[in-house]
């Protein structure tokens, strides 16, 4: 599991130039207020995690419980309560702000956001079917799914069947992504690559969890 | 302002001179070999500008022992030197392709005088 993780906003993407003059693609993703609500442990828990809270909210909008639980920690309310598992919390406390400098430079993480919503899609988009041939008499099945199944064995089709459907809008993870820069004083880091969700989406740095290879 | 202004803002040159698709430009560019580092030039006629920001991008076409060479650089890339303009070209297209299709006095840049 993860030993260290914040959590920003997607800004958008750019593009830096790395020590050997090469263009590489960055993600900012911004780290406002991140603060810790509540740590919870395998003791009190049964699990050991962070409770955070990012962005900030007029108090005037929580209800009591909310209320009552950013003042047990004494932390300003904020736009998100999440949850970061996380193995070993000894070293997080209860109103402890989390900043950028939680990752440096050239450490591998695991991007996690909320997918953008593609609504109802076909098999194509969906699943990256290949659909049927575009010429040769195709009609009307350019983007079909083909056949579902079999005949009277099984007589049904199986469960959990690539079709069409809602896509998208879903948590979704991308691993082994590079931290290319973290600045501390505008509060932002630079992942290379993309990172899922729309820009403003909020979105969980972790220290990747895969990474096998091994780089720092 | 954004921050994905701060971080291009932080990467962008401001030594960049002015010129336009049609000037002829000489473009010095560091090239390494090994561990040396040595400076190139590049000269050549603007055809294009593309982009803005920090991925603007310009490209140069020249004539090297009779065929047509290009080279596109980022305008903010680390790699140039410096960029010299030559002259300026009088013409009446951002994009200067059609240049590709011409040889000899056809494929001139007609030269721009001040009024």
């Amino acid at each position: 599991m993860a030993t260290k993780a914040i959590v920003g906003q997607k800004v958008g993407m750019t593009q830096v130039w790395d020590d050997d003059n090469n263009i590489v693609p960055v993600t900012v993703v911004k780290i406002d207020t991140c603060h810790v609500v509540q740590v919870k442990t395998s003791e009190s828990h049964g699990y050991n995690a962070i409770q955070v809270t990012v962005g900030t909210k007029d108090p005037k909008k929580l209800n009591k419980p909310e209320a009552g639980h950013y003042a047990a920690a004494g932390v300003q309310s904020g736009r998100q309560l999440l949850e970061l598992r996380i193995d070993d919390v000894s070293t997080y406390e209860v109103g402890q702000e989390l900043d950028a400098s939680t990752f440096e430079a050239g450490e591998i993480v695991d991007a996690i956001g909320t997918s953008k919503g593609q609504g109802f899609t076909g098999v194509m988009k969906r699943h990256n079917f290949k659909g049927g041939r575009a010429t040769h008499g195709a009609h009307l099945v350019h983007r079909m799914p083909g056949s579902i199944g079999q005949c009277a064995t099984p007589g049904r089709v199986f469960k959990g069947k690539k079709m069409a459907g809602h896509s998208g809008n879903q948590r979704t993870t991308t691993q082994n992504l590079k931290i290319v820069k973290s600045d501390v004083e505008d509060g932002f880091v630079l992942v290379k690559g993309a990172v899922p969700g729309p820009k403003g989406g909020t979105v969980i740095i972790r220290n990747a969890i895969k990474n096998h290879k091994g780089s720092a | 302002m954004n921050l994905t202004d701060i971080v291009e803002k932080a990467q962008m040159r401001d030594d960049i001179p002015q010129f336009s698709p049609g000037d002829t430009v000489r473009v010095h560019v560091k090239v390494t070999e090994g561990n040396r580092e040595r400076v190139q030039v590049f000269q050549g006629v603007v055809i294009a500008r593309r982009g803005d920001g920090i991925r603007e991008s310009f490209t140069v076409r020249k004539l090297s022992f009779g065929v047509g060479v290009e080279r596109s650089f980022p305008l903010h890339s680390p790699i140039i030197d410096k960029i010299e303009p030559v002259t300026r070209g009088d013409v009446r297209r951002a994009k200067l392709y059609y240049l590709r299709d011409r040889v000899g006095k056809a494929a001139k840049v007609k030269e721009k005088r001040d009024r």
